[in-house]
């Protein structure tokens, strides 16, 4: 018996009740999603980004006074102006690039975003973000529902994750998300040559397109080597893209071409997910030495964003990308005894684009360790939230992607206020 | 027909199964196996003698491979023990520990005094190092099927994790909190079983918890061994939400700073003998519901707990057949077991897992690797294919040579190949696609330029078939 994928995962096997399966039917291409393609660049910083570090209240006397190593000079950071409380910020004095963005009107930063009752773990808190529910983090995630509500046969490649594991984020009920690190490795092998290559290769996707019925995990796998499959050839012509500029030769640089490579190829892919590691800065942080830890994090992240920036740009693409960083949590005010930071809570994240409303939102922490403080929590160690995540997503849901963020999000998180894109 | 229970065995309490390794177990009745794979140390520990000689995988250097000092080498060891042990299940288990204690070599050797001595702190072996450094991985084999309590005293003393989770700089002017953190979120108790007060409680408990160096920086000559600088030791009385002692207080009392070891010593008793450790480790190894209390019962005794395992009616249901995600690394070891080996170098599996997303001491962070569903996208999921596309390719004219007894006819071939690579019960629809794979590009004539091409394309295509990816 022949039962579609489709029918089969929606007859409610309980065994995938909590599993991310995927309908891989081929194959909605390019040009049924339109020529104004929009996408979004989804950047997540792991380990839990020190924002303080990125963004820097420099006026603040308590910031010096609780990082007498850590904190950055005045006369070093890169001013960019006060927010709306009238507090002096500056970025982190390795993101030039980001300056000059910031000066074009291009990134918009979002202080001291973040929720109740802040997860201090990575990875309950990397569930938090990626659920976009504190409250349970099971089940698909944010950019997963967002996805599933497109509705009908979803080409795979609608979304790419350049990580080598599916985040839980873009976990969704109607698709399995592929996960291409290197479009040139992206391909399908053979010990034989010519017609017996080629036999092996639909053999191989057409035992993946069986779905066996009493076997779901069978079928999950089936489902993801289907659409790996499915989009080789495409993902082929990204691995042949020209880009304008030269990206760092490093993960992020390397993820962000392949993004670049994708939208002007335009295989139609809305979502992308990239990552940037090394942000758990329990110890040496270094954040003002030449090649020291800190400094290296915010140079991978400024010289890969201001080339895929520029590269867009040259491209005539920038009008049509949105690129929106976070990271699970923020890092304790106070620096620790081994010249790092310790887990937090509420952190700054930001977006660029063609379409972005520049400037700085929210407000800054003052970091006066009062108990009483109300823009800190923990006894004044750590920063508090004044801008809900989901409010966030809400804005990037409904005035980007054009969906409707009550229902992806399961409830109202709008902020007007919060009109950067 | 081989015993498929014992083949499940093998696979779950080791990486597979060889025919020769079919034949050793046969021998035994089904307890008897387990009993044989639990207690290894009866079995001799000489395995790594055989690495680059006839007979086994090879290994790839520029000049002598150097399993203690190089990480590519010491990668390529693993896998070789993976292949060839006659201890199975004590690899196994190391790698289960590898990834609930998940340790980072980059960040270790970084952190170390230079040179080779990030990879003397992950693998080496002490009979084999100049300073007879102890590497994390041979602490996990040698504590194996141990006792949990004191492999987690271990693991907090080991100066691999002492980098890796900063408790090397734990002072008692500034506790630092990431080791006092991990240890109960995913070393023991798991997350929701305590609170953040808890966690700065746990980080003042191992205030002073280091190492100490001695020897040649950088050279490969000097000594890492785990001291407890009492100097730096936070002294005053620690409280936690939980029972630590077992009259059920839950302070840790305040001590000179000579005694203050005695805190994290208490602490890690406490942490072990918790149900909730039960629970979390049962959790991770199996979802039979008598594991815990095996744990517990046998005072954290490993080789009780996974003798419980495999002697359950649910491990030995054949519903859990094929049942288990292979990891990336039971992926490959299993298809080198079963494709053959001859003539194949590790060092290409060890790239090979990079693509699948698991590079052996490189978890991804210290939860260890995403396991189950999230091995699989379709990215890793085109490096396994591709895995199978050179192994069958370095192996074809062995392949052809091994499959022209049943050459005849492509059932015969097809059937030989099932049994050398066995998967669940196929349908009816892929058994048809196997077939037709064999009789899919002309008549069938068994030549031997016919059986290159078939018996190496159908394992390929096995090997990349779904049903393939489970253990």
């Amino acid at each position: 018996m022949r039962v579609s994928r489709r029918a089969f995962f929606q007859g409610g096997v309980a065994a995938f009740a909590y599993s991310f399966a995927a309908p891989a039917i081929l194959c909605r291409m390019a040009e049924a999603q339109g020529l104004s393609l929009r996408s979004l660049v989804v950047l997540d910083l792991t380990g839990g980004n020190d924002a303080l570090s990125m963004l820097i209240p420099y006026t603040d006397s308590f910031y010096y006074g609780r990082r007498p190593t850590l904190a950055v000079p005045a006369g070093n950071v890169l001013q960019i102006g006060t927010d709306s409380s009238g507090v002096s910020l500056g970025l982190h004095p390795r993101l030039t690039g980001l300056k000059t963005i910031f000066n074009q009107g291009r990134m918009a930063l979002i202080q001291r975003t973040g929720y109740q009752n802040s997860s201090r773990s990575h990875f309950l808190g990397t569930d938090i973000w990626s659920t976009a529910n504190p409250a349970n983090t099971q089940g698909p995630g944010w950019l997963g529902k967002y996805l599933d509500s497109l509705g009908g046969n979803l080409d795979p490649l609608v979304a790419w994750d350049t990580f080598s594991q599916t985040p839980h984020s873009l976990q969704a009920n109607t698709v399995a998300v592929p996960s291409i690190t290197d479009p040139s490795r992206y391909a399908f092998s053979s010990p034989n040559t010519d017609a017996d290559a080629a036999l092996e290769r639909s053999t191989t996707a057409r035992i993946a397109s069986h779905v066996p019925v009493e076997q779901p995990h069978v079928s999950f796998v089936g489902a993801v080597a289907e659409d790996a499959m499915a989009t080789l050839d495409r993902v082929a012509t990204v691995a042949g893209y020209a880009p304008t500029v030269t990206y760092p030769n490093n993960g992020l640089g390397q993820a962000l071409k392949a993004v670049a490579g994708a939208m002007a190829k335009g295989i139609g892919t809305k979502i992308f997910w990239v990552q940037s590691g090394g942000f758990d800065t329990h110890a040496a942080q270094q954040v003002n030495q030449t090649n020291g830890n800190y400094m290296n994090l915010m140079g991978t992240l400024n010289d890969g964003l201001l080339a895929l920036y520029t590269d867009l740009s040259n491209q005539g693409l920038l009008s049509q990308s949105l690129i929106l960083q976070f990271s699970e949590f923020g890092r304790r005010i106070t620096e620790n005894g081994s010249g790092g930071t310790d887990h937090g809570a509420a952190s700054t994240l930001f977006a660029i684009g063609g379409n972005v409303r520049g400037g700085i939102y929210g407000t800054a922490p003052n970091l006066n360790p009062d108990p009483g403080n109300p823009t800190l929590e923990n006894n004044g160690a750590d920063v508090h939230y004044e801008t809900d995540f989901r409010s966030v997503y809400a804005r990037v849901i409904d005035n980007w992607l054009g969906a409707d963020s009550l229902a992806v999000l399961g409830g109202d998180y709008k902020k007007s206020s919060l009109n950067f894109i | 027909m081989a015993d498929q229970l014992m083949q499940h065995l093998l696979r779950r309490a080791g990486f597979g199964s060889t025919a020769d390794e079919l034949a050793y177990y046969g021998k035994f009745s089904f307890s008897g196996a387990v009993d044989a794979l639990l207690n290894y140390d009866q079995v001799a520990d000489d395995i790594d003698s055989k690495i680059g000689t006839p007979g086994y995988v090879g290994v790839t250097a520029q000049g002598p491979l150097q399993p203690n000092s190089n990480i590519n080498h010491a990668r390529q060891r693993w896998l070789f023990r993976m292949v060839h042990s006659e201890r199975p299940l004590q690899e196994k288990m190391a790698l289960f520990w590898h990834n609930h204690f998940a340790t980072g070599y980059t960040k270790v050797q970084g952190g170390s005094t230079g040179g080779p001595d990030g990879t003397r702190l992950m693998a080496a072996k002490p009979s084999e190092d100049p300073a007879q450094q102890l590497g994390q991985i041979e602490l996990f084999r040698q504590y194996a099927l141990g006792n949990f309590r004191d492999l987690l005293l271990e693991v907090a003393k080991d100066p691999a994790m002492s980098i890796w989770l900063d408790g090397r700089t734990n002072t008692k002017a500034q506790p630092q909190e990431n080791f006092g953190r991990e240890i109960m979120e995913l070393f023991t108790m798991g997350v929701g079983n305590y609170t953040e007060p808890d966690v700065y409680a746990a980080a003042r408990v191992f205030t002073g918890w280091n190492y100490s160096f001695t020897g040649g920086r950088g050279d490969g000559t000097g000594k890492y061994a785990f001291v407890f600088n009492q100097n730096q030791h936070e002294t005053s009385a620690k409280t936690f939400s939980f029972p630590i002692y077992s009259d059920g207080g839950k302070t840790i009392p305040a001590r000179t700073t000579s005694q203050g070891m005695q805190d994290g010593i208490d602490f890690i008793n406490a942490l072990a003998a918790s149900p909730n450790t039960a629970r979390y480790l049962a959790k991770k190894l199996i979802p039979v519901d008598r594991l815990a209390g095996t744990y517990l019962s046998s005072s954290f005794n490993m080789r009780s707990v996974m003798r419980e395992l495999f002697l359950s009616p649910q491990f030995g249901d054949g519903a859990s057949y094929f049942g288990r995600y292979a990891w990336p690394a039971e992926f490959v070891a299993r298809a080198i077991k079963e494709v053959g080996w001859a003539g194949y170098t590790l060092s290409d599996a060890v790239t090979a897992l990079g693509n699948m997303g698991q590079v052996l001491f490189e978890p991804p962070d210290v939860a260890g690797w995403d396991l189950g569903q999230t091995w699989f996208s379709s990215g890793t999921m085109l490096a396994r294919m591709n895995l199978g596309s050179t192994l069958t390719s370095n192996q074809r004219f062995n392949l052809r040579d091994a499959a022209k007894p049943y050459g005849k006819t492509p059932d015969a071939l097809l059937s030989w190949m099932l049994d050398r690579l066995p998967m669940a019960d196929l349908d009816s629809a892929m058994y048809n696609d196997l077939r037709s794979f064999l009789t899919g590009s002309g008549s069938w004539t068994g030549s031997d330029a016919q059986l290159l091409v078939k018996a190496s394309g159908l394992a390929h295509v096995i090997l990349a078939a779904p049903q393939y990816q489970f253990m």
